[in-house]
Order: C-alpha cells, then sequence, then structure tokens
C-alpha cells in the first residue's frame, strides 16, 4: 500500500490537491492511504517552502503547485 | 511517462499561446472605443458632465484592469515558475548582513509565496542558515512589490509613480531588515523553530513547459477569480471620486496641509491586505483629485505590505515581542517614506 501525504496548512490549495491526490489514487487503481499533515515544523523539516506539497511513501515529489490527478497517477503507478 | 499522463490531449501549446495573445490585443485596443461609445451613444450621457465621467471612467477602467490582471499575472507566474524559494535560501544562506539582505529584498520581488506559506518559509530560511535580518528582508519585499500592484500602478497611474512605489518597497525591506538583524531578536522566535532540522532532499520534479502554462493559467484563474468583485468595487468608488469629489476637499483632508493624512492611510491600508487590486483604482481617482504622492504611496504600501491575517499566522513562528518589533519597523518606515516623499514633490 502507499502513503501519499498532502503537505500544507489546510488552505483552499491544499484542499485541492488532497482531491486531486483521490482522484488519481481512484484512476490509477492502487491501494493508498491519503493523509495530510498539517504541522508547520514538520512541513519545513521536509524541506517544503511552498505549500501545499505531496509525498508519496515519505519522498517528496511536488512543492508549490497543484499537479493533476493524471500526473499524480503516473507517479504512483511509475514507483 | 505512461499513458495515463499523455490522456488528455491538446492542439499545441504554440497554437494556444497566439490565440491568447491575439485575443487580449484585441480586447486591449478596443475597450477604450468600446467604453466611449456605450457611455456616450448607447447610455446617451454627455462627457464633461459628472454623471457622464464617471460611468465612462467605470467602463473603461473595468476592461483594461482585469485585462492587465490576466495578461500580467499569467505571465509573471509562468516567468516564476523557474525560481523557487529553496534556491533563494540556498543563495541566501551565509551571506554577509549588508548583502545579503539586500538580495533577499530584490528576491523577494520575483519569488512568490502565498501567506499560508509563510510559516514552512520563515522556519525553512532560517533552518538554512539565512540571518533573521535577512529573511525579513524576504517577508516584507515579497507581498509589497508584488506584480498585481505593479502592473495596475502602471497602467493606471503611470511609470514614474511605479518606479517610486518599487524603490520604496525595496528602501522599507532592506533598512527593516537591516534593522531587525542588528537587533539580534533572535530569542524571540518561537523556539521550537531552532530545533527543526530538514531531512527533506531537494526534489528533482520534471516539470514540462506545459505544466507550467497550465500552473500559470489555473494561478491566474484563482487570482483574478478572488480579486475581480474588489476591483468593481474599487473601480466604481474611484469613477464616483472621479466624477462627484471636488479636487478642494482632497486637497483639504489628503493634503500636505494635514500632516494626520499619511498615518491615518496607512492604517486605513491595515485592513485592506490583499485587495491592491481594488484599491488601487481609489488611488488613481484621488491622484488625479490632487491627492500628494507620498500619502499615495504610503497607503499603497500598507495596502500590500501590513496584513492582520499574515500577522495571525506568523504569530505560530515569533514571540509577540518580535511580531510586534516587525509590524512596527515596517509601520513606521511606511509613514516615513510618506512624508519623505510629500516633502520631496512639494
Amino acid at each position: 500500500m502507499k502513503v501519499i501525504e498532502v503537505l500544507g496548512s489546510g488552505c483552499a490549495n491544499c484542499r485541492k490537491l488532497e482531491a486531486n491526490a483521490r482522484e488519481a489514487v481512484a484512476e490509477a487503481g492502487v491501494d493508498a492511504e491519503i493523509l495530510h499533515v498539517t504541522d508547520m515544523a514538520e512541513i519545513a523539516s521536509r524541506g517544503v517552502l511552498n505549500t501545499p506539497g505531496l509525498a508519496i511513501d515519505g519522498r517528496v515529489v511536488s512543492t508549490g503547485r497543484i499537479p493533476t490527478p493524471w500526473t499524480i497517477a503516473a507517479w504512483l503507478t511509475d514507483g | 511517462m505512461t499513458s495515463l499522463a499523455v490522456r488528455r490531449v491538446h492542439p499545441p501549446l504554440w497554437l494556444i499561446v497566439l490565440t491568447a495573445t491575439a485575443a487580449w490585443l484585441v480586447a486591449w485596443f478596443l475597450a477604450l472605443p468600446a467604453s466611449t461609445w456605450l457611455a456616450f451613444e448607447v447610455l446617451g450621457l454627455s462627457p464633461g458632465t459628472q454623471l457622464g465621467e464617471a460611468v465612462a471612467f467605470f467602463l473603461y477602467d473595468v476592461p483594461k484592469v482585469l485585462l492587465l490582471l490576466t495578461g500580467i499575472v499569467t505571465l509573471v507566474s509562468f516567468l516564476r515558475s523557474f525560481v523557487s524559494p529553496d534556491r533563494v535560501r540556498r543563495a541566501l544562506a551565509g551571506r554577509n548582513a549588508a548583502v545579503g539582505t539586500a538580495a533577499a529584498a530584490g528576491f523577494g520581488v520575483v519569488t512568490p509565496f502565498c501567506s499560508c506559506s509563510a510559516v514552512p518559509l520563515f522556519i525553512g530560511f532560517l533552518e538554512a542558515g539565512v540571518p533573521l535580518g535577512v529573511t525579513f528582508a524576504f517577508l516584507i519585499a515579497s507581498p509589497m512589490v508584488n506584480e498585481v500592484a505593479i502592473v495596475l500602478l502602471w497602467g493606471l497611474v503611470g511609470p514614474q509613480l511605479t518606479i517610486a512605489y518599487m524603490a520604496a518597497g525595496l528602501g522599507v525591506a532592506i533598512v527593516a531588515g537591516l534593522l531587525i538583524g542588528r537587533l539580534g531578536l533572535e530569542r524571540y522566535v518561537e523556539d521550537y523553530v531552532w530545533k527543526v532540522r530538514a531531512g527533506g532532499v531537494a526534489i528533482d520534479e520534471r516539470v514540462t513547459m506545459g505544466d507550467r502554462l497550465v500552473d500559470a493559467w489555473r494561478s491566474t484563474r484563482d487570482i483574478v477569480g478572488r480579486v475581480w468583485p474588489f476591483v468593481i468595487v474599487g473601480i466604481g468608488i474611484g469613477a464616483l471620486i472621479h466624477g462627484f469629489v471636488p479636487t478642494e476637499l482632497v486637497a483639504q483632508v489628503g493634503g500636505s496641509g494635514n500632516p494626520l493624512a499619511v498615518p491615518a492611510l496607512v492604517a486605513l491600508g491595515v485592513p485592506l491586505y490583499s485587495n491592491a487590486a481594488g484599491t488601487i483604482p481609489i488611488v488613481e481617482a484621488l491622484l488625479g483629485k490632487g491627492l500628494p504622492i507620498g500619502t499615495a504611496l504610503a497607503f499603497m504600501m500598507s495596502v500590500t505590505a501590513l496584513s492582520l491575517p499574515e500577522m495571525v499566522i506568523l504569530r505560530k513562528v515569533m514571540k509577540p515581542r518580535l511580531l510586534a518589533t516587525f509590524a512596527a519597523v515596517v509601520a513606521i518606515g511606511i509613514v516615513g517614506i510618506g512624508y519623505l516623499f510629500n516633502w520631496l514633490t512639494v
């Protein structure tokens, strides 16, 4: 099972990213859990300066952007 | 790339960009004749009357401001996708105070951050060894000298005031950064901030030109979608001022004869945060009625740089004393700029 983390304070962009991640999981048909990391110290310590950030299995794959569902789906199936 | 990534078929990028640019240019050159025709032919108002001038001002400024916003925000968002805060902090770490502060203010102009990112950004800068004063110079310059304010000032008020605004904004950010650096306020940063150690590694995300354009267009839709009601209201107020407020009144209340005008407008600007797009049409109309330039600049800077919501967010990483110092230094700097420019232009 994959772990997807949305790193952000809960602003509108973070919710949009979370929605895209959900869509990506459905599209890629993988088994994944989506978590929301809102602790600022943790977000910064993961190297994310520009929210929202997205991590898959602990690896940050994007920051300050909202990747499209199909891009996220590609990341999920690639790795 | 898997088949998922190319599932959506688009026309070629250059065709989309070319069509959008052409449409923008046509709309831009049609705005003035169309608004004049609408106000004076269709609505039958007469040029030179109060109502006629107010309506013409409104009908011309609305498409002009919305077009400027859409075009420039898209362009700037696209260009900005090449500069990341992570690169900026690496460039700033370990610089001496003077060079670092000036560079940070400059980077602030070209690097975006939304106020929801202010906290991780602040922690990330300090964690990378960027000095506190340098970090503040960045935090102050970034929202103040932003593309929306610059473009609207340039388009509505003119290049001279825009350049004055940018210079003054950078000046306040640099002086405030140097001062905060000198004051040795590191102990008023929340303690946990100093304990953060980044285990995160720089990511090598493959972002294509198409991604950058799509991102830019999305953020434009976000920004314009959020600010257009304020733009309309701002232009409406500007139009009323343009048509109905007598010049003597503005000169009397806001003129250089009233020394309280600068601090009063700075205070008024604080709750107007993020509505630069709505405020500039009002400033445009007031300047036309003889509001002194320094007072107008101070008002604009307070709208963009001093924000209550951002202060609340920054409280998470700063103890009250540091937060208060930051707000006071910026407020005093802005009021000082107002008096300075009023004095220079008398």
